[in-house]
């Protein structure tokens, strides 16, 4: 049922909003540092797939594991304390608080863990300069473009030093030179640092930086890799 | 230019359209906004009606500032209606009996910290006359009540009160009788009243001509609450146009993509605000018609008024209803002319600009000049209420201009501190002056309140008679105009029997005159007789031996005062009683071994000097105008010890009078002004608090996306909430910080003025305390909407 | 495009003639290039030497003699194979996956699964190009690109056949 050495396993997932299913049986998986692609159409139900596997919502039926634990059991607070410690994530937009400046965006993770100000800042610094935006760290958001926001939004994810990052169309409102730096910088900073990456996206070229793609298709996620 | 310019454009309109003229086109721009918050869907109507709704409240709310002046008239005129026609200037003038004479004595008594105020009355003849608000004369032992008294005396565990008005209730006294729904009042019918026994013969009701004027501090205060109380209104009324701006900016937006001017943007904004501004002048009626109804049954610090008293003043409605339109339409264009609304979206200029302070000081620094000019004003001058009112306005406007400079200076120093305080303060460097806005109704409010305490504090002397009484020695002052030989004794016997009374001195007391004829140019000495049994005389003088039958002259301690006594008290010689008229005067020879001693200062506070005289030496009740006075003293620790004293009054004489003594008396008028200021306060408060709630969830709704990518990686509610909290506390805690300073400078300047010290410099702590659970207050009703916009509902966007 | 494919799996439906074959061949794909007779005769006679096909019989009407041909079980799952076989992905590869997933709907298998493990095949070559573009220079990454672009192409005409297939089965076989 879970696939043997996985990080975070899905099995018969099911969820409804009102009388329309989003997800309809689905299952899927991922290894330690693995890139695996989630793709398929608009309303397929790829984003609820990536929510319920993040713990941010919580599936009607069907089980979710994490390092062996269950997602489906936990209380709202215990899955709030994983995502603190555990995941990243990056959005198609909207993500980074508007007053807060680029830094103390990228901080804001580690803060919630209970890092210091100081030590948050230095390593978000650090990760900022990865991600080619340390010349941006005093600036808020409103005053810099897609392509550096979505890199400051790459650095937050990973600043935090997480297991996994879940990232929803990261590159759905740039351009396809800036998508494509995005992405090879998220994936040569998860492969790096041994962070599996959970990808939502429709984009092939975007999938492409992935090791293994599913298919979500009425609700239902087809991992092809296995099927055939 | 080109040749392109001279082609013909084809298949235009033959004629096109005259443009519409300047008034036209103000109406139809006006009507399109009226058009966009009547028909913008749900999210329109929501924040239509959140500013009518806002608007209603401060309409409310000056719809009932502007019935006070009648309610007062009519509280006042009701109160000179059932006051009894004076015949002549003199108190003590008595009418002529007749068919429709009335004698009555006023039998008020307290209960339970609340005053009871009641008549006993016996009609002369057929057709008495009767109080407005009853139908027919009381007979013997009947009462008429008001209601709140029938509720009283009908309620279970006021078995006390039933024993000391122990009537038949035959009736209530009517609206019209009263001058407040919740008065307590009563008139009982008597046969036993006299003249003799305190009985004042009236002949109708109704007291002509004008109340006393206030005192001219008086007025001072007055324009003060009024100017402290309305001032928030107004600049609540102006946040409340504001509220839901940043939507209606992006939809102008919109509109100028199709093709409006800035112009017309601005028109079509007015038009939306006009109209939110008209639903809520009809809000407010409504709200303050529905409330009227229900002025009765609200008690707020013993005031409460009839519905029908709540008229509001002709003259003030005509100026709200222009006047809340018209600043709706101005507060807009003004609002808009920091933000720049192009095609693409909404640009601020605001920021960039920064603000100014030497304008934003000019105000408050005039109107302390105002009154700087104004003079100083005491208790005999005319006061001229518009500088003292323009000054306070000047000043407290002022500060409310002072406050969007200050919060951004201020915040925009702070650094770092823990998340939730980071994301509070980022967040007001950002945008600082909705959150302005909203505190500065609270600055204004308590920079007033803070104001007019310090000058109540300062003209406590004048209002707060100290009076002398020693309460430690007796809390209880009677006296009767029933006179009996044994009247001061029997009175001494029931009230020592009383439960709850440790100590009762006894006397009838009168005044004695040296017999002769007196030209207009002299006066008549006059000296104090007093008879008591041995044991009360040892109260009142320094007396060492005493028999039943001694007689003694007593001297004052100011020994310049003595000879005063003597001229009276001449020892051998006759002394008169005067009758007032009735009857001969009384003639009694002060026995000549009568013994000259000091006064002592009784517990009353007074010094019983003059004539003191053991009851065997004289009969008192063959004394003209002579009272039963006694003095009490209780155990605190019984329980209801007061209410026992006052029931054995009653039982010896419904007529008694019972004073409290306590160390301090209030002037009824400085009560009352200090009591429509903590009401009108509390309400103020309130009304900011409704103001920030609303623009607070407004800014929570607006950012639900982001609060899901925050909630998404995993931030605590906790965090969140103590972050709304900040965001609320730091500009209210400035505002405090403005408003403290602002009002104790005019206070200090109010002081100045009516010539008197400051008193109270620490009169601001309950006020903070009271803007501190306003912080608490709003973030405490605007969780429950954090909570839910928490849900990750907002990432479902796609 | 493997004509030999194709006409096999024209045959599963029943025997043919080969100028039967032609015509329905023609009809369904050939739209511009209409298939010569001779090819067909060729075609068969491959498939006949290896045992995928066999003559059900020879009708000679006065004219020349005319073979019909019946499908054997090793062509249908020659056939079989074929269509779950994902095409190497290369440019202007839309008319053999359209054949495909025709003949799918045709025979009654799956057409959607056909896109899917083309759609798969498809992400590996871009995976493996991806690779490369990373870790290459300049003029790497380039001509990387230019396959990207291309193979994203086709992948969109996959997704958007996908979307279609319901449309698609009522004009193929009503």
């Amino acid at each position: 049922m879970i696939p043997a050495g996985s990080l975070l396993a899905a099995h018969d997932l099911r969820k409804a909003y009102g009388p329309t299913p989003a997800l309809d049986g689905a299952s899927f998986s991922v290894h330690p540092g693995e890139v695996v692609a989630v793709m398929g159409p608009s309303g397929s139900g790829k984003s609820t797939l990536l929510h319920c596997l993040a713990g941010i919502i919580t599936p009607d039926s069907g089980s979710i594991t994490y390092a062996g634990r269950e997602l489906s059991t936990m209380s709202d607070a215990e899955r709030s304390a994983l995502r603190r410690s555990e995941f990243g994530f990056v959005f198609q937009f909207g993500q980074l608080v508007p007053e807060l400046t680029c830094v103390e965006n990228v901080a804001l993770p580690m803060r919630l863990n209970g890092t210091r100000r100081k030590a948050a800042e230095r390593i978000a610094l650090e990760w900022m300069e990865r991600l080619e935006v340390d010349d941006i760290g005093a600036k808020r958001p409103g005053e810099v473009s897609g392509g550096q926001g979505q890199r400051v939004a790459v650095a937050r994810a990973l600043a935090a030093s997480p297991k996994v990052i879940f990232a929803d169309e990261p590159t759905g409102a740039l351009d396809s030179l800036n998508g494509e730096r995005v992405m090879q910088l998220l994936t040569d900073a998860a492969r790096s640092s041994n962070v599996a990456v959970v990808l939502v996206t429709h984009e092939a070229r975007v999938a492409a930086y992935s090791d293994r793609d599913v298919t979500v298709r009425d609700g239902r996620a087809r991992d092809l890799e296995h099927a055939v | 230019m080109t040749l392109l310019d001279q082609k013909r454009t084809p298949a235009g309109p033959a004629h096109p359209p005259e443009p519409p003229s300047r008034a036209a086109a103000w109406l139809r721009d006006l009507g399109l906004g009226i058009r966009f918050a009547a028909g913008g869907g749900r999210e329109g109507w929501i924040r239509t009606l959140l500013t009518a709704v806002g608007v209603g409240l401060g309409v409310a709310l000056l719809l009932t500032a502007a019935s006070v002046p009648h309610m007062l008239d009519e509280r006042s005129a009701r109160d000179q209606a059932r006051s009894e026609s004076k015949i002549s200037e003199s108190p003590d003038a008595s009418a002529k009996k007749s068919d429709s004479t009335v004698l009555r004595i006023e039998a008020s008594t307290e209960y339970h910290d609340r005053s009871i105020t009641g008549f006993l009355m016996r009609a002369d003849g057929d057709h008495p006359v009767i109080p407005p608000g009853i139908d027919s004369f009381p007979a013997p032992g009947e009462m008429v009540v008001s209601p709140a008294l029938k509720k009283i005396l009908d309620s279970p565990g006021n078995e006390l009160l039933r024993e000391r008005l122990p009537y038949e209730v035959t009736g209530t006294i009517s609206d019209a009788g009263l001058r407040s729904p919740g008065e307590l009042w009563f008139y009982v019918g008597s046969d036993t009243l006299t003249s003799a026994s305190g009985g004042h013969r009236i002949a109708g009701y109704g007291k002509p001509g004008p109340t006393d004027p206030l005192s001219p501090l008086l007025i001072v205060l007055t324009i003060m609450v009024c100017v402290v109380l309305l001032a928030p209104v107004a600049i609540f009324i102006a946040t409340a146009v504001r509220f839901g701006g940043d939507r209606r900016d992006r939809r102008l937006a919109a509109l100028r993509l199709v093709g409006t001017d800035i112009r017309m943007t601005r028109r079509i904004a007015a038009g939306e605000a006009l109209f939110g501004a008209v639903l809520g002048l009809v809000i407010g009626l409504a709200m303050f018609l529905t409330g009227r109804r229900f002025a009765g049954l609200v008690e707020i610090w013993d005031v409460s008024a009839f519905p029908a008293d709540l008229a509001p003043d002709a003259r003030l409605c005509v100026l709200i209803a222009l006047a809340v339109p018209l600043t709706a339409v101005l507060v807009t264009l003004a609002a808009m002319r920091s933000v720049v609304i192009e095609p693409l979206g909404v640009v601020r200029n605001g920021r960039d600009r920064g603000r100014r302070l030497w304008w934003r000081l000019l105000l408050p620094v005039a109107g302390l000049a105002v009154f700087g000019l104004g003079g100083r004003i005491d208790e005999y001058s005319v006061v001229n209420p518009y500088p003292v009112a323009g000054g306070a306005v000047l000043v407290l406007v002022g500060l409310a201009l002072l406050l969007p400079w200050l919060v951004e200076a201020c915040v925009g120093r702070l650094r770092g501190g823990p998340v939730p305080w980071q994301l509070a303060t980022r967040r007001l460097q950002l945008s600082s002056g909705a959150a302005s806005r909203a505190v500065s109704g609270v600055t204004v409010a308590v920079a007033g309140a803070v104001a007019l305490q310090m000058l109540f504090a300062a003209m406590n002397d004048d209002f707060n008679r100290i009076t002398g009484q020693d309460p430690s020695r007796a809390q209880f002052y009677s006296h009767s105009e029933i006179v009996r030989g044994d009247a001061a004794l029997h009175t001494i016997k029931e009230f020592r029997a009383t439960k709850g009374v440790t100590q009762v001195i006894g006397t009838v007391e009168a005044y004695a005159t040296k017999p002769g004829k007196y030209t207009d140019d002299e006066i008549q000495p006059t000296t104090s007789f007093t008879v008591g049994d041995c044991a009360t005389l040892r109260e009142l003088a320094r007396i060492t031996s005493c028999r039943d039958g001694d007689t003694f002259v007593s001297h004052p301690q100011d020994k310049g005062q003595a000879g005063w006594v003597d001229a009276t008290a001449r020892k051998g010689k006759v002394i008169e009683f005067d009758t007032y008229g009735r009857g001969k005067p009384l003639h009694w020879t002060l026995p000549a071994g009568s013994r000259t001693v000091e006064a002592r200062t009784d517990p009353y506070g007074e010094e019983h000097s003059g004539i003191l005289v053991t009851p065997g030496a004289i009969d008192a009740r063959t004394l003209p105008g002579a009272e039963t006075v006694s003095q009490i003293r209780i155990d605190e620790n019984v329980p209801d010890a007061a209410e026992y004293v006052r029931n054995t009054a009653a039982r010896i004489d419904p007529g008694m009078r019972l004073v409290t003594l306590n160390s301090v008396e209030r002037d009824r008028q400085y009560a009352s002004i200090q009591t429509g200021l903590q009401v009108g306060a509390t309400a103020t408060l309130l009304l900011i608090a409704a103001s920030m709630l609303v623009s607070q969830l407004e800014q929570l709704r607006e950012r639900k996306r982001l609060l899901s990518v925050l909630v998404a990686f995993g931030t605590r509610r906790v965090t969140l909430g103590w972050s709304v909290l900040w965001q609320t506390a730091i500009p209210v805690a400035i505002g405090l910080v403005v408003a403290v300073a602002g009002g104790l400078a005019l206070g200090a300047t109010l002081c100045w003025m009516v010539s008197k010290p400051v008193a109270g410099w620490w009169l601001f702590l309950p006020l903070a305390g009271a803007g501190a659970s306003l912080i608490l207050l709003v973030t405490l009703l605007s969780l429950p909407v954090l909570w839910r916009l928490m849900r990750p509902d907002g990432l479902r966007s796609e | 495009m493997s004509i030999g494919h194709t006409l096999l799996g024209l045959l599963e439906s029943g025997p043919r003639h080969g100028y039967d074959l032609k015509r329905t061949f023609d009809e369904k794909f050939g739209h511009d290039r209409p298939l010569h007779y001779g090819q067909v005769y060729s075609t068969m006679s491959r498939l006949l030497k290896n045992g995928l096909v066999e003559v059900d019989g020879v009708e000679t009407d006065g004219g020349p003699e005319r073979k019909r041909y019946a499908i054997t079980d090793a062509g249908i799952t020659d056939v079989a194979t074929w269509l779950t076989q994902p095409e190497k992905p290369e440019p202007y590869l839309q008319s053999t996956l359209y054949t495909k997933v025709v003949l799918a709907m045709l025979t009654g298998r799956s057409a959607a699964d056909v896109l899917d493990a083309q759609r798969s095949e498809h992400l590996r070559m871009m995976r493996i190009l991806t690779d490369r573009k990373r870790r290459g220079d300049l003029a790497d990454q380039l001509i990387c690109d230019h396959a990207l672009f291309h193979l994203e192409a086709d992948l969109r005409w996959l997704e958007l056949t996908a979307a279609r297939l319901g449309q698609l089965a009522k004009v193929v076989a009503p």
